[in-house]
């Protein structure tokens, strides 16, 4: 039925969809959602593989973005210059990762990525402290931030180094009942 | 090509096909991933044509396509199932607002509402339709029709309300169903369908509750510690990424700064100090006062069932007098608990276990009230039984005369004379209508009073205390009386007694259950809206999931005590001689006996006589006896085995940590192995000796764990060293290296041997998965 669609070869869709979660009607859809947020920037052939990056700014604006206190972080992981431009590829991973189907090992080390505010591979006590500035909207006290910030490194760090390493986070995380269903968007 | 060369050919393709089918799990970058996509496909396109095996491929593909048509069946068909739960978002709504305990008191209500309509689904269907349908109609027999006598005024309203009249003698009473054994064209045994429909209600109630009672048990508990992960889970997977409604996420901030600020009380309440005597004292105190108020409502209710009693023989009553009982049963039921809570401020509990005590004291009352509402009415069924006796004899004799004058006056004594009219026939009392009707009557009230208790409670609090704020001499908002806070325990012990009655009424009601179903829902609406229009979160939070158990505890403990009244009056007590369909049947089971006879074939009939053979069924007693013993220490096995795992690991996890930070092993075992290694610098000088007494050895262990380090080494010594006395001198030397490869770090260790044990037989921890 899609033979007919010029976007992409049909080696392009069967590489994406071994690559990816999502089957070929999905990838074709992602490419719509992909193009109309930028439609003179983006093309509508990618056989050749263009070389296009949209901004950040472009994509936190994305309806299922928009609301999340982590917008700006997780664009952030997925792009290769670590500034939020996201080429397609780019675009198709992030969605792939946090679809319903990525697998509890590979959330969790996105899920690291996405948490770790200075990006030095640790998850320290300023990181944690954002995380929760973040979700409570600076609500808290500063000393219940700072009493909820030592708890959960206590209760999580294996290693002794009072911060979290990417080991102690996947010990933590993969046994927590509720990750799969809320590290999850729905493109 | 040689075998070699191709085994090892093989195996690089499958390694290539393996990658291929999991590259998609790779947290790789997207364009490292194509480029090794597309070389490991061309690895095996070039490779698998030269080893002949390229029919697998077909078959893999079709394996993987079935696989995903099934996963998106499967998140369709859940889709589809949570999209039947309703008032989901109402739920959330008012999570977000009030908190998971709050939220606890709606699901509670909703899991309410989908029993209560599944046993009025049984009910309906296998009772009152084939009744209403195949039946016979209204009218057409004495116990289906209103009599003459009462026919005047069976319209009124006050008539109705109070469930006489028309509604007295309709489907929703056991009186009007008729006691034909097969009804219709589908010979539909309708006494068999009441008894067993009565039955089923308790046995699906009972099932439902063990059954959510038993996946409580499971999320909650057995998820490794309930407090192992608690603020590190919080901050990671609290935030639902699927929120992309504005709205939404402004309720889900609210919902997770409320769960963070319940989390750190929690922490909190584990650290406070206690005056403990003074705590004692009041919280006797306390006690004594609930139980002195639990003693004095026992006693009014008691005084005013006499009082009923009385009036039970007169006729002039005054509406208040009626309904005396459950006016006083209503106030008794609001009163009591905010002055048990206001009493209970003296104890000054943790908010959870003082949540609980409440539940536990409100309960004592409403069942003293429920169980004392029984006896009144089995006083009554007494009365009525007597009653009946006479008038059986008087509408036998009533017939007859009816019969010798119709003949006298027709001069014929051939021809039968008609019936007589169904209004006119001489009605006995039917205590199973009397009790519906007691029961419907306590229910309705029960409603009633719930309603007006929110809407003078709390929304014409609410209206008083925003409108006259502003001229008012204090603040009415923050001071007394201020808005409302929901009243968890009240409310979610309103509706499980409610669920009592249900129980018991359904039987002699089969109405009953179809109200109550109107009731939940529109309570459902109703306190939505009274909660998020009137009330404001609790000052004090605190989560009360586990207590989603305590209340099934207490449903499955009324469903048992309503179990016993109804199975005591169907296994004891006669049925009315006219009414209801056991009419005419000494007991009411005899229904069973009958089909038994009638219905199923003859073999069948033996088999049950001699299942009931008592030679049979008490060795069945035993052995449901011997399996729960069994089951049960197989099940506390099974809690020692977890713990000892969990012993285990946290014991890793410690040792871990005490080696990175390189302090001396706070395990008490690890210590005693230490010391009882051998200490090879002191082995050529003299013979190795026994070691000497217990104390010590003691000492090196009382010593703090990371302590300095030094000086536990250096008693260690002295442990060591003091069988003999030679070298007990040198316990002010310092000591000197120990032995080839001393430890890295700070201190000396301990010894060479046990700290490369140490480090090698350690690992990484528990593996993380």
């Amino acid at each position: 039925m899609g033979n007919k669609q010029t976007i992409f070869t049909d080696e392009q869709l069967d590489a994406y969809q071994d690559c990816t979660f999502f089957t070929r009607k999905e990838i074709l859809r992602l490419h719509g959602r992909y193009h109309e947020l930028a439609p003179h920037l983006v093309p509508m052939d990618y056989t050749k593989d263009p070389d296009c990056k949209l901004p950040l700014a472009l994509i936190v604006n994305m309806p299922e973005l928009k609301e999340n206190p982590f917008r700006n972080r997780i664009v952030e992981s997925f792009s290769e210059d670590g500034m939020g431009n996201l080429s397609f590829n780019e675009f198709v991973d992030m969605f792939s990762v946090l679809s319903e189907m990525a697998p509890r090992e590979l959330k969790a080390i996105y899920a690291f990525k996405i948490y770790d505010f200075n990006v030095d591979n640790y998850l320290c006590k300023e990181d944690l402290e954002k995380t929760l500035n973040k979700l409570t909207k600076e609500e808290l006290t500063p000393e219940e931030v700072e009493l909820v910030c030592q708890k959960a490194i206590e209760e999580a760090d294996l290693d002794g180094d009072n911060k979290l390493s990417f080991a102690d986070f996947e010990n933590m995380i993969t046994r927590a009942p509720d990750f799969l269903s809320t590290f999850h968007i729905r493109i | 090509m040689s075998e070699g060369e191709m085994a090892r050919l093989m195996e690089e393709v499958e390694e290539k096909k393996k990658l291929i089918a999991t590259i998609r799990n790779k947290p790789w970058r997207m364009k490292r991933r194509l480029t090794h996509l597309k070389e490991a496909q061309q690895f095996v396109d070039k490779f698998e044509g030269a080893l002949g095996k390229g029919k697998g491929r077909k078959w893999y593909a079709y394996k993987v396509m079935m696989t995903k048509k099934w996963i998106k069946f499967q998140r369709d068909f859940e889709n589809f199932r949570t999209a039947c739960i309703p008032w989901e978002r109402k739920i959330k709504e008012v999570e977000s607002h009030f908190g998971s305990s709050v939220a606890s008191y709606f699901i509670f209500l909703r899991w309410m509402y989908g029993m209560n309509l599944v046993l009025f689904g049984f009910t309906f269907g296998l009772v009152v339709i084939p009744e209403v349908l195949m039946g016979l109609p209204y009218g057409s027999i004495p116990r289906k029709t209103v009599p003459r006598a009462e026919q005047a005024t069976a319209q009124d309203y006050s008539v109705l309300m109070d469930f006489n009249g028309y509604c007295k003698y309709s489907v929703l009473f056991y009186g009007f169903y008729n006691n034909q054994r097969t009804i219709g064209l589908l010979k539909f045994r309708l006494p068999l369908s009441y008894l067993m429909v009565g039955i089923g209600t308790f046995g699906y109630s009972l099932m439902v509750v063990i059954r959510t009672m038993a996946k409580n048990a499971d999320v909650g508990g057995g998820d490794g510690d309930e407090g192992e992960f608690t603020f590190a889970w919080k901050m990671f997977t609290s935030w639902d990424y699927l929120i992309g409604n504005s709205e939404t996420a402004d309720n889900k901030y609210a919902s997770i700064t409320t769960s963070f600020k319940e989390s750190i009380v929690d922490e909190q309440e584990n650290q406070k100090d206690e005056n403990i005597h003074l705590r004692r004292f009041l919280r006797l105190l306390a006690n004594v006062l609930i139980t002195c108020s639990l003693g004095g409502s026992g006693y009014l209710i008691y005084f005013v069932v006499k009082r009923s009693q009385e009036f039970a023989s007169r006729d002039d009553l005054s509406w208040y007098e009626k309904n005396e009982l459950e006016i006083i049963m209503s106030l008794l039921g609001l009163v009591c608990p905010p002055l048990f809570e206001t009493i209970a401020e003296l104890e000054d509990y943790h908010p959870r276990i003082a949540l609980k005590w409440q539940l536990g004291r409100i309960f004592a009352l409403f069942l003293g009230n429920l169980y004392t509402f029984l006896f009144a009415l089995f006083d009554e069924v007494n009365t009525k039984l007597e009653e009946e006796e006479s008038i059986k004899n008087a509408s036998i004799w009533a017939m007859k005369e009816y019969y010798a004058n119709y003949t006298r006056l027709l001069n014929d004594t051939e021809s039968t004379p008609p019936p007589m009219d169904p209004s006119d026939v001489i009605r006995g009392p039917c205590w199973e209508t009397a009790v519906g009707v007691e029961f419907v009557k306590l229910t309705v009230s029960d409603i009633q009073v719930s309603y007006l208790t929110i809407l003078i409670g709390d929304f014409a609090r609410a209206v008083i205390v925003r409108f006259l704020n502003y001229c008012w001499c204090w603040d009415l908002e923050a001071g007394f009386p201020s808005y409302g806070e929901f009243d968890i325990s009240g409310n979610v012990l309103g509706l499980v007694f409610n669920q009592g009655m249900i129980w018991m009424g359904a039987f002699y009601a089969p109405g009953l259950v179809g109200i109550n179903v109107l009731r939940l829902l529109s309570s459902m609406y109703y306190q939505c809206w009274a909660v998020m229009a009137t009330n404001v979160p609790h000052e004090r939070v605190f989560k009360a999931s586990k207590s989603n158990n305590f209340y099934m505890g207490l449903l499955l403990l009324i469903l048992f005590l309503s179990l016993l009244p109804v199975v005591y009056t169907i296994m004891t007590l006669p049925p009315s001689f006219d009414c209801g369909p056991f009419s005419g049947k000494p007991k009411m089971f005899d229904v069973i006996m009958e089909t038994i006879e009638l219905d199923l074939p003859a073999f069948l009939g033996t088999l049950f006589s001699y299942a009931a053979n008592p030679g049979l069924i008490i060795p069945a007693v035993l052995l449901m006896v011997l399996a729960i013993y069994y089951l049960n220490s197989v099940s506390e096995a099974y809690q020692n085995s977890n713990m000892e795992l969990k012993k285990k690991m946290q014991m890793a996890r410690d040792e871990e940590k005490n080696r990175r930070n390189n302090t001396d092993s706070t395990n008490q075992v690890m210590k005693d192995l230490e010391d009882l290694l051998p200490n090879r610098s002191l082995a050529p000088p003299a013979p190795p000796e026994p070691e000497k007494g217990p104390e010590q050895e003691a000492k090196p262990t009382k010593m703090k764990p990371g302590s300095a380090g030094k000086g536990v080494n250096l008693q260690k010594d002295v442990a060591l060293a003091s069988p003999n006395p030679n070298v007990r001198g040198p316990v002010n030397r310092a000591p000197g290296p120990r032995g080839p490869g001393g430890m890295p770090g700070p201190g000396p260790g301990p010894g060479p041997g046990p700290g490369r044990g140490r480090g090698r037989g350690r690992g990484r921890g528990p593996p993380p998965r």
